[in-house]
């Protein structure tokens, strides 16, 4: 406790406070230590490892069916997007086509998951800036995609829907009714998000030229998901590098150019929009066929490296895979888009006040286990 | 002695004059002080009580929920238990916190919403002292609070405490001039300071409709300043939960925890109290001129009614900003001040004292 009162640096010119890794606006256990003057942030220096599990250390102990769970635990919000990605890589070595039927039920909950994954930030965004009305707003919805999710996976949040070469079960037969009918009650009830925040004064005011990123410092700090393409930078995998049925749908990539904190919000809501859009094409169409490739019970993928990427709701998540012909993977690396999003925290928060930084960290929608792993 | 809940000044006359008669006037004047001490500390307690539990319904209902509904009928006895509950806390110790400042300042809070309190008028007669500057004198009492919280965020020895603190003082001292300013354009509709000649004044309308354009101005200025002042949502700045983890208040616990958090809803009802009794003609009834069956139905209706009824209306339209709203940043809190309300207010009191001159105010 000594230390604790010569710390207090009142006669310095910097006033360190310590956010986290307790602390509400964090959403999570990541650590920011700021040196503030008066109001003002001067630095921030993100401290991360709080959940650090070692997941890409334990995936070289466990077969590829095995890693799909532990994908999960990174980021829990797109716990089904990173399932898909690891699937996409071990189909890939494995030069396995799987049917269409697969291919459009994997992008239809890909979509659900980034529209319940919106909407939680949605959610958190509203409660980081005191609006604490968007929360049950926003958890209310999202518990509809739950419920699909639930029905159709077992699992809630943490899906582990995906398998090597397929889907562990067909879909519930009221899946394409539910999913329906949620899009039918989300088209009406989006435009009341914007009607209780986004067109709020208060809200835009505090957001609009907050924390700006412009395209070329996106581009060099890879920036990717909303915070990249709201900075312009056209980044979406679904566009530029189809997989599953992304190929088979149209739809927009939401581009702005002003790389402020109100414009990734916005990325989000737009993004709502267009995964309706996605959804709507698709739902209706969902061939016939398996909704599993026959696989070998063990998994053993051909010498060599691998690399699959897939746009989660955060950004652009990729696996790296070196085999040896194991059945487990040599080593296993995710590219893990928050870790990559977070990193240019310092820059765009430096001259703001610590309001905006609250505003800034929650306008980057981090999860803190997936920085972890 | 005949009680009459129209008319309470026969009421607290018998008191008085029942006690005078039983012991010497000094001795009167005490056990008056007494009584309504211990009156104004039990509506204090209940009051509290009440608005927080308001509050949790309110905004459940927002919020698409339903708040507290377990303990008793309705959840209504929620905060009596979440009170008790907080009697029995442990107090946690602060080390290298200032144990004297640390300590007084949950009381600084909590006596300068008691001292407000003292001076309204609830019902006809009944006001435990009717000042002839009852205006200024709430308003004196009411900006007593900040010194607490100051105390407070100053002596935790923490930052976030601090920051929080600094923050409340710089947003109640710009907001305390909007409160009296649009205060005082009204004591020029008046043209008395005195609480209970201004809810007379209001017999035949009340000051919101009688005066007016900058009546309105003067009320809407009011309500929004007067948010700001009892640091709630979107000007809780102070708490700033989302920043501060919970401001000035971080590091108490227990009892002197709830003191503030009681003090805070006290403050919420005494601003909407004062708006009631300067702009909405307090515990007078709803009278329109000529209509003489509609204002004997409106007086049929106890004042002590009315002045909660009132009161707590626009303690609603606070909650319900509150969990509307997202919070304001400290610059953009203080820009709203400075470079709107307050020149709108000072050319609001201009036009009222022009309306006031040319005689347009009846």
């Amino acid at each position: 406790m000594e230390e604790a009162v010569v710390n207090v640096p009142l006669e310095q010119e910097e006033y360190i406070i310590n956010m986290g890794p307790q602390h509400p606006s964090t959403h999570g256990v990541l650590r920011l230590v700021v040196s503030l003057k008066g109001e003002m942030v001067q630095n921030v220096q993100p401290h991360i490892g709080y959940v650090h599990r070692g997941i890409e250390k334990m995936c070289e102990n466990l077969t590829y069916q095995q890693i799909i769970h532990l994908t999960d635990r990174m980021d829990y919000l797109s716990a089904h997007i990173n399932n898909e990605a690891v699937c996409l890589a071990v189909e890939k070595a494995l030069g396995i086509e799987v049917s269409d039927r697969v291919k459009y039920i994997r992008t239809i909950l890909s979509e659900l998951t980034r529209i319940q994954s919106h909407q939680l930030f949605w959610a958190t965004y509203g409660m980081d800036l005191g609006g604490l009305t968007c929360f049950f707003y926003g958890l209310r919805d999202r518990e509809l995609i739950l419920d699909i999710f639930e029905e159709t996976c077992g699992g809630r949040m943490i899906v582990s829907y995906n398998t090597p070469g397929g889907l562990m079960n067909d879909i519930h037969p009221n899946f394409q009714k539910r999913t329906k009918d949620f899009i039918k009650y989300f088209r009406k009830t989006l435009p009341e998000y914007d009607r209780l925040l986004t067109g709020n004064v208060i809200f835009q005011e505090r957001l609009k030229g907050i924390g700006r990123i412009n395209r070329e410092d996106a581009i060099a700090w890879g920036l990717t998901g909303p915070v990249g393409r709201a900075s312009g930078f056209s980044c979406d995998i679904r566009k530029h590098n189809p997989y599953s049925a992304y190929d088979k749908v149209t739809f927009n990539e939401i581009l702005y150019d002003e790389g402020d904190s109100f414009h990734r919000y916005q990325v989000r809501m737009d993004e709502m929009w267009e995964s309706m859009n996605i959804i709507e094409q698709l739902i209706d169409n969902i061939p016939e066929g398996a909704y599993a490739e026959k696989m070998k019970p063990v998994i053993k993928l051909p010498e060599g490296e691998y690399w699959q990427s897939v746009e989660t709701a955060r950004g652009e998540l990729g696996v790296f895979i070196e085999s040896d012909g194991n059945k487990y993977p040599y080593r296993m690396k995710f590219r893990s888009p928050n870790f990559v999003n977070l990193a240019p925290l310092n820059i765009m928060a430096t001259g703001f006040k610590i309001a905006d930084l609250v505003a800034i960290n929650g306008s980057l929608d981090l999860v803190i286990p997936d920085i972890d792993r | 002695m005949k009680f009459n809940i129209y008319d309470l000044t026969s009421f607290t006359q018998w008191i008085d004059s029942s006690l005078r008669a039983s012991m010497s006037p000094g001795w009167a004047v005490t056990v008056e002080m007494i009584i309504i001490g211990l009156a104004i500390l039990i509506f204090f307690a209940l009051i509290g009580l009440f608005l927080v539990y308001a509050e949790r319904k309110v905004c459940a209902f927002m919020q698409n929920r339903l708040g507290p509904n377990r303990v008793g009928p309705g959840g209504i006895f929620q905060t009596v238990a979440d009170l008790v509950k907080l009697l029995f806390v442990e107090l946690v110790p602060i080390k290298n916190a200032d144990k004297i400042l640390f300590n007084l300042a949950p009381f600084i809070v909590i006596v300068a919403s008691i001292m407000a309190i003292g001076a309204l008028p609830f019902a006809k007669g009944l006001q435990a002292i009717d000042l002839n500057i009852g205006v200024f004198y709430l308003m004196a009492v009411s900006s007593m609070g900040v010194i607490g919280v100051l105390l407070a965020g100053w002596s935790s020895n923490n930052k976030y405490s601090l920051i929080g603190a600094m923050r409340s003082g710089a947003q109640i001292v710009s907001y305390e001039l909007s409160v009296g300013l649009a205060l005082i354009t009204m004591v020029i509709l008046a043209g008395t300071m005195q609480l209970s000649e201004m809810i007379e004044a209001q017999r035949w309308g009340w000051f919101i409709f009688k005066g007016h354009i900058p009546a309105v101005i003067a009320f809407v200025i009011y309500i929004i300043a007067g948010t700001a002042e009892t640091n709630r949502g979107p000007f809780d700045l102070a708490e700033a939960e989302s920043e501060l983890t919970a401001g000035y208040h971080t590091e108490y616990s227990g009892i002197k925890f709830a003191l503030f958090f009681l003090a805070e809803y006290i403050n919420m009802f005494i601003v909407a109290a004062i708006a009631t009794t300067v702009f909405l003609g307090g515990w007078m009834p709803l009278h329109v001129y000529g209509w003489d069956g509609f204002n004997k139905v409106m007086d049929f209706i106890p004042p002590f009614i009315w002045f909660l009824g009132k009161t707590f209306g626009v303690v609603f339209v606070m909650m319900w900003l509150k969990w509307t709203f997202p919070r304001l940043r400290i610059d953009q809190l203080l820009t709203l001040e400075w470079k709107f309300l307050l020149p709108i207010n000072i050319f609001n009191l201009l036009l009222m004292a022009f309306l006031v001159l040319a005689g347009w105010h009846w």
